[in-house]
């Protein structure tokens, strides 16, 4: 089948950026849509042109490298399935497609398809952990945990970081992403000591890089590729409140030190 | 070259406790004074760079992804072995250890496998103590699993995701320390080379992805967790970015390269559909508990596999391995796949595949039980292949997979060269001639949680360093080998694509050195890789320049090297006599087929050091006595 690409071309950060057209003449129903787009850009470097740069790694949709909009859908067409397992079978001879990376100003572009997704990371090392410390720790069976709970923790920790709910949200909230994390912990024993204080530090992180809030459009639930509820989203909303009405505590205001 | 493997003395059992003891120790304020390299940020290096950070080193920790979290361990499926014997099924850690020992087929050093098997258990309940969500049963314990070379229930798992949930667990301990500034994260840089300064390893070269910069990081040690070498052969289970290129610079500059030709095969992933294929996707190996692997017994039945009674159905496993069955190790349950295929019994399209059915699982489970188990694995199977597994059998055929060769270290994963450690699937470690299911996340957390932060301080106690200038002539030396190639590449401007260029060795690779070798298949291979590569340098396109994003260029950097590694894989094959795990020489097998070891000459480690750019390298060996285990012929009848 013939399939046209209009794809977002940016040569970094600073340039600006234009849609250029491509066509991809051969393709296979069975190519996933990466490797039609190897195939575009092998034809192009031959040439001695710039191949579209795009983020990718594992290619079976559990890194959270790759993600880009196709005609306006993050990762695609097809449910819960990043763009490196979308399969060129869910689109149609002579389709117009057009490629654009994660909008969001959070997200700056880094070149073409790419964007820089760094505040993600920001938002975990703000608290998105546990803190034991390597060695030492008791048996783990010494800490049960109710099956629902260990499932419902499973469920949120399924999260790849691929910033698609980012991209689907109109208001760019990555409060799916972050409402995944402080769930997971919130969620298991080995996690409470730290509960309040993860709530308020993530939360302020998260706002602090310039995410937007969220206004219930449900559009991250429907891009995410594995599924991640927007219950998550109402349970950190709790978390957060809690922590916040619970011993005037804010982000920060942790002693350090002590006696002696 | 001389290779001191460091053993401890002592009984097997206390020579790690009595290491412990031995190893100096650096005082806890001097530790922040010491700065520690970690390259790659997967378990061993997320794992290692954290731990270290946690005991108060500054750590600069580097990865080619745009964050830690990417790392390839992530995309580990089944599990991750420990010997907690929570099912009361007769493990230990000496059955761990000898399972270990026995699957790869008598070819790792014991002191490192027992240790590994005594820290599986520290690292269960550290993962746990930092949140990593393992599968539960309804009273709240850990659930387990069994995996393939083993008879007990060992494997702890999260869903069809352990690598993602032990990776993450990783990586929020990692960003914990980025947070408080003991760990310098370096996204998006990859590493070009080692500065080694007076015989020691004191740093490394990168290029920043984004802007093109060549920059000099400089330390007192060097850690490498870069990962294993099977992108070799194109077609693999690896990332797309997986590379070599951190263990080669290593290698030329004096590491000593061990067992390259171990590379594993896995029997379970989705079979090849056409020339443009970029990549292979792995079917968990826990599937081979409830699913039944088959072929039609008669050559050429191209029935659907549902009207294909049972009585024509060759389950050729539990035919061939009854005690074991499906659950036969990973070399001999692919060697057996490839068997029935060049007997013309393979199915699907290309003939290289085989069923993988769940049919009587379903029946005698239900099908929600085996949603609950294996739902993720289907569902991916489905989006791959557009066929319910739940109604048609998966098909199935091997895949380049792990490597279990790498840098040579010694008890301590010190390299040939000190100061330069080498961690998880990047050193050749542990796994012999044949890793088993489970192991290299075990070994990977193993390594960065439990080892390097020991045998580190050991290191920095004894030496000491004086401040490397920036202008150093090993270091301009380092920095000029890395712009030079850079340009060199850039400056090719020929005809042919790169991804033509791996395609290409990734064929030689997997016909000669791959599943099955022999004298004819590798010299045959010899002689062409050296061609391959000459073309290479004069006829790769690499679009762009290097004072941007290039991924062309990245590639093409990855592949000149696989190119070079190709043809050290296939000298060690030849050189390797014998038929042992997954390094199968046709000229020596059993009657019935079985890998056929020559113990007198072989039970060793060959150690490969650089001679120069087109001399052949030097054959060095490290002779591995069995002390506590006796050297048998691996049965899994």
């Amino acid at each position: 089948m013939k399939i046209t690409l209009k794809v977002w071309r940016q040569k970094d950060a600073k340039s600006e950026g234009r849609f250029v057209t491509y066509e991809a003449p051969n393709v296979s129903p069975e190519m996933s849509f990466l490797e039609m787009l190897d195939v575009v850009n092998e034809d192009l470097a031959v040439k001695g042109q710039d191949p579209i740069a795009f983020d990718h790694d594992c290619r079976e949709g559990i890194c959270g490298t790759c993600g880009f909009v196709i005609n306006g859908r993050a990762h695609g067409p097809k449910e819960r399935t990043t763009v490196c397992q979308l399969h060129m079978r869910s689109f149609s001879d002579g389709d117009v497609l057009t490629l654009e990376p994660w909008r969001a100003a959070s997200f700056p572009v880094v070149r073409d398809l790419i964007v820089d997704r760094g505040a993600f990371d920001r938002i975990i090392a703000s608290g998105g952990f546990i803190s034991a410390a390597i060695g030492g720790a008791q048996d783990g069976n010494t800490l049960p945990i109710r099956k629902e709970n260990a499932d419902l923790a499973m469920d949120a920790a399924a999260c790849i970081g691929c910033g698609a709910c980012v991209a689907a949200c109109p208001n760019a909230s990555a409060m799916l992403f972050t409402s995944a994390k402080i769930s997971q912990l919130a969620l298991l024993p080995q996690g409470q000591p730290e509960r309040p204080d993860r709530a308020l530090r993530m939360v302020a992180k998260m706002d602090a890089e310039g995410f937007g809030t969220c206004t219930n459009h449900g559009e991250c639930e429907a891009a995410c590729p594995k599924g991640i509820r927007m219950q998550f989203i109402g349970m950190m909303n709790a978390e957060f409140t809690k922590a916040s009405a619970s011993e005037g505590r804010r982000p920060g205001g942790l002693s350090e030190g002590g006696a002696g | 070259m001389k290779l001191e493997p460091n053993v401890p003395s002592g009984p097997l059992e206390k020579k790690w406790d009595k290491h412990r003891f031995d190893m100096k120790l650096v005082n806890p304020a001097n530790k922040r004074k010491y700065t520690v390299i970690m390259v790659g940020s997967g378990l061993a290096g997320a794992g290692g760079a954290a731990a270290m950070a946690e005991l108060g080193y500054h750590v600069k920790c580097f990865c080619y992804q745009d964050s830690p979290r990417r790392a390839h361990s992530i995309a580990a499926q089944g599990g991750i072995n420990a010997a907690k014997n929570y099912r009361n099924d007769g493990d230990s850690i000496r059955r761990l250890f000898y399972d270990t020992v026995k699957g790869g087929d008598f070819r790792a050093r014991e002191a490192n496998v027992y240790r590994l098997a005594q820290v599986s258990v520290n690292i269960i309940d550290q993962c746990v103590a930092i949140g990593v969500p393992f599968a539960r049963e309804y009273g709240g314990l850990l659930d387990n699993r069994s995996f393939g070379g083993a008879q007990v229930s060992r494997t702890f798992y999260a869903r069809g995701q352990t690598g993602q949930q032990l990776l993450l667990g990783a990586y929020q301990a990692l960003e914990r320390q980025i947070g408080q500034g003991q760990v310098d994260m370096y996204s998006r840089h990859e590493m070009l080379e080692v500065v080694v300064v007076d015989g020691r390893a004191r740093g490394v070269v990168v290029r920043d992805m984004v802007t093109g910069e060549i920059q000099t990081h400089l330390g007192d040690a060097v850690c490498l967790a870069t990962g294993g070498y099977g992108n070799v052969f194109y077609l693999a289970t690896y990332a797309k970015g997986c590379n070599a290129t951190a263990i080669w610079r290593a290698y030329k500059k004096g590491a000593a390269f061990a067992n390259p030709c171990f590379t594993q095969i896995h029997p379970t992933c989705i079979p090849v559909t056409g020339e443009y294929q970029s990549k292979l996707t792995l079917m968990s190996e826990s599937l081979r508990n409830d699913g039944r692997i088959w072929v039609p017994k008669a050559k050429g039945d191209k029935r659907p596999p549902n009207q294909i009674p049972d009585a024509e159905r060759d389950y050729y496993l539990e035919r061939m391995y009854p005690s074991f069955g499906n659950l036969a190790p990973r070399d001999i349950a692919s060697r057996a796949a490839k068997k029935v295929c060049d007997e013309g019994r393979g199915v699907g399209p290309t003939g290289f595949g085989v069923y993988l059915d769940f049919k009587d699982a379903i029946a005698r489970l239900g099908k929600k039980k085996v949603e609950e188990k294996y739902g993720n694995l289907f569902e991916m199977y489905e989006r791959i292949t557009d066929e319910n597994p739940y109604e048609i059998p998966m098909r199935i055929y091997p895949a380049s997979h792990y490597t279990m060769g790498g840098l040579w270290v010694d008890y301590n994963l010190m390299s040939t060269i000190p100061g330069l450690f080498v961690l998880g699937e990047a050193n050749f470690s542990d796994h012999g001639a044949n890793r088993l299911g489970a192991s290299a996340l075990m070994q990977g957390l193993a390594d960065g949680y439990f080892i390097i932060p020991y045998t580190i301080g050991n290191y920095l106690a004894r030496e000491k360093f004086e401040k490397v200038a920036d202008d150093h002539r090993e270091v301009v030396a380092a920095e000029e080998a890395v712009v030079a190639r850079t340009k060199r590449l850039l400056g090719v401007k020929g005809k042919r694509s790169i991804s033509s260029f791996h395609r290409e060795l990734g064929k030689i690779m997997w016909d000669h050195c791959g599943m099955a070798r022999d004298k004819k298949g590798l010299e045959h291979a010899l002689g062409k890789l050296p061609g391959l590569r000459e073309e290479f340098w004069k006829n790769v396109s690499v679009p762009g320049s290097g004072q941007e994003l290039n991924q062309s260029l990245e590639v093409a950097g990855r592949v000149a090297d696989f190119l070079e590694l190709g043809e050290l894989m296939c000298l060690d094959a030849l050189e390797r006599d014998e038929s042992c795990g997954c390094h199968f020489r046709l000229e020596h097998q059993m009657a019935d087929g079985e890998a056929r070891r020559n113990d007198e000459k072989f039970c060793n480690v060959a150690a490969w050091e650089y001679a120069g750019e087109e001399t052949k390298p030097n054959r060095h060996v490290e002779p591995l006595t069995y002390e506590n285990v006796e050297l048998a012929v691996r049965s899994y009848k």
